[in-house]
């Protein structure tokens, strides 16, 4: 299967008008795809909003949001719909499409940055500092000053810190490399989820503890409009900053010298993108919690669709990300109704098995070749 | 596209791993560098397209300093050929190729028709516009390293970095590879390992020992069996090749390296000594 056999079939490419290339014309239909899956994520929304204890239609969901918004709609629902869909399902729902997005694209930054398909938000520590902060809070009631918020700021702060911690010994010789980052972040993981589990061990507040391993599998439950800001400008802003830098982003995946010699400042671009992706699931953990599976499997389930190209996997994994995590919470409040289920049980049920479904129906696009 | 290498030295904590080592390619000259496994070569590479600031020394491309240059004007000049592949990351080739345009588009700007054109062209050139929607991993060396060579086309760099762009493929492709860049007419540096390969292809040769470099010149000037000795450990004849009229190099196994006419005792000794490895 050499050049000389395939060059007859070469000259006759030649020959034929500009868009006969599949990945040109993948490139060119792409923008319909980005339409479906927001028409996707729309219905999403409105259905998720309508399930639950009380059934509400859809259409109502819209005019209750239009008449909050505008003032403009009017119609036939009580106010204690109008209280269940504005002040407790909405909130709850975008919330969980936020954190769904800002992880899968997280997901995305970090196995491009440590060019690890096995990486995913929580590889710098973050979950693990922001849990032992929230088990401080819960079982040893410690930074009770910030009030209702202690949880989440403490939370953020457990974050930070590890993520400051493993950057600053990862560092090597001015340099960071993702063997580093990774081995760092994983020895720290397990130093802090030590701490975490002898706190959980020593405690003897059995509804404490309940609520620690709650919070430790992810919960969107109490969302209200206020705690919705900071998510969505993070996510906004670090999303646009990974559209932006997706050639690069695809250079770092192509090889680390290969993104040298295409212009791109590795060792620079590498600690911007650790803090965007530390910002992002810092804000995610602290607000749901330490949400699994979604930042690393959201990015390849995506891959398997529309390839490694970040153009296209950065928009799709934000918008799948945020469909995704909006069913499972839907889930995670349905199933045992009334009481709730922590995220990442659903996520680990569903998700796991669907990902090995997925990839061994689709394993020509992973690692396999094309067949 | 002119490149100079001015004495330039990296050591790494007490190990000198280039000393001093001073190059010159002018523009349009194929210009090779060998020498045995660890004397430097990639080194001195990863120092030209700044995977590595040396100690002392500089280097400049049209006389330019490139560390005077930002990363993206640096990838302008120069495209750089390597033997890293995606790994884990599943790319098409078309995507590999575009990746070329990466230095030459600013973060708000989309790939255009130019682009496209680029890309096609290049892989045209590369005789691989057949394989555009493969997935690159599922290709040959030989193709895979044509499909590199599109992309640093699609680069436009007026200067062209190859590091072993022959390695581990079967000696058809390793001609055609080297034919298609020396038909591509760009300045271009390359490391080599086939002395043979280097004197058919090259105007010029560095060879390098220990990091640094030991002898300079056409491959004429360079390859004179004592030299191959010293530097390469083998025993070697330099002919000059009736077809080609360039210089072929024949390696003499340990048995036929020793003096004609050997007394029975010795000759007895290298057949032990064969057998021994």
């Amino acid at each position: 299967m050499g050049a000389v056999v395939e060059r007859p079939a070469q000259d006759q490419s030649e020959t034929r008008p500009a868009p006969a290339l599949k990945s040109k014309r993948r490139d060119a239909r792409f923008p319909l795809v980005v339409l479906a899956l927001v028409a996707a994520l729309l219905v999403t929304l409105t259905l998720a909003v309508t399930i639950g204890p009380v059934a509400i239609a859809p259409f109502t969901v819209w005019q209750i949001a239009l008449s909050r918004l505008t003032g403009l709609a009017s119609g036939e629902w009580s106010a204690a719909h109008e209280n269940i869909v504005w002040l407790i399902r909405l909130p709850r729902v975008f919330l969980a499409a936020l954190v769904g997005a800002g992880l899968a694209v997280v997901g995305v930054a970090m196995q491009a940055a440590v060019r690890n398909p096995l990486a995913d938000p929580y590889i710098l520590g973050i979950s693990s500092g922001a849990s032992l902060a929230a088990v401080l809070v819960i079982l040893l009631g410690v930074f009770k000053f910030f009030g209702i918020y202690s949880l989440s700021v403490a939370a953020f702060f457990g974050a930070v810190m590890s993520f400051v911690i493993v950057l600053t010994l990862a560092q090597h010789r001015g340099t960071l490399s993702p063997v580093r980052l990774i081995l760092v972040g994983v020895a720290l993981s397990y130093v802090l989820s030590a701490g975490t589990s002898f706190i959980i061990f020593r405690a003897d507040d059995a509804e404490g503890i309940r609520s620690v391993l709650f919070w430790l599998q992810g919960s969107v439950a109490g969302a209200k409009w206020s705690y919705l800001t900071i998510p969505s400008v993070v996510v906004l802003i670090g999303t646009t900053y990974l559209v932006l830098q997706a050639r690069p982003l695809n250079a770092l995946i192509a090889g680390e010298e290969t993104a040298i010699s295409l212009g791109v400042n590795t060792n620079r671009f590498r600690r911007a993108l650790m803090v965007v992706a530390a910002m992002i699931t810092g804000v995610m953990v602290a607000l749901a919690g330490a949400v699994g599976f979604v930042g690393l499997m959201m990015p390849h389930t995506v891959r398997l669709f529309v390839g490694s190209d970040h153009r296209r996997v950065l928009p799709v994994s934000l918008l799948a990300g945020a469909i995704f995590l909006v069913w499972v919470d839907v889930l995670a409040r349905t199933i045992v109704q009334p009481e709730e289920m922590p995220l990442g049980v659903i996520t680990g049920f569903i998700g796991g098995p669907f990902f090995i479904w997925l990839m061994r129906h689709r394993r020509d696009a992973l690692g396999g070749g094309q067949s | 596209m002119t490149l100079h290498v001015e004495n330039i030295t990296w050591r790494v904590e007490e190990h000198t791993i280039l000393r001093d080592v001073a190059v010159d390619v002018a523009a349009g000259e194929l210009v090779g560098v060998l020498g045995p496994n660890g004397s430097g070569k990639s080194s001195l590479l990863r120092c030209i397209y700044r995977a590595l600031k040396p100690d002392t020394g500089y280097i400049t491309l049209d006389g330019d300093n490139v560390w005077d240059l930002d990363a993206r004007e640096a990838a302008r000049r120069t495209a750089t050929v390597l033997q890293e592949t995606p790994g884990e990351f599943e790319f098409v080739v078309w995507e590999m190729v575009l990746m070329g345009r990466t230095p030459h588009k600013s973060m708000f700007a989309r790939e255009n028709t130019e682009d496209h054109n680029l890309v096609e062209s290049a892989l045209d050139q590369v005789g691989m516009l057949s394989f555009a929607d493969r997935s690159f991993s599922t290709l040959s060396g030989g193709e895979k390293q044509r499909v590199l060579i599109a992309r640093a086309l699609a680069q436009q760099a007026r200067f062209l970095i190859l590091d072993e762009p022959t390695n581990h493929l079967d000696v058809r492709y390793q001609l055609e590879i080297l034919d298609l860049v020396r038909g591509l007419q760009v300045t271009t540096f390359t490391a080599l390992h086939d002395l043979n390969l280097a004197a058919t292809y090259c105007d010029r040769l560095y060879i390098m020992a220990e990091g640094e470099i030991v002898a300079a010149g056409t491959p004429d000037d360079v390859f004179q069996p004592a030299l191959l000795r010293k530097v390469f450990g083998v025993e070697a004849e330099v002919q000059v090749h009736p077809r080609t009229g360039k210089l072929h190099i024949v390696f003499l196994p340990a048995h036929a390296a020793s003096p004609p006419d050997p007394a029975p005792h010795e000759a007895s000794a290298s057949t032990v000594l064969v057998g021994g490895r």
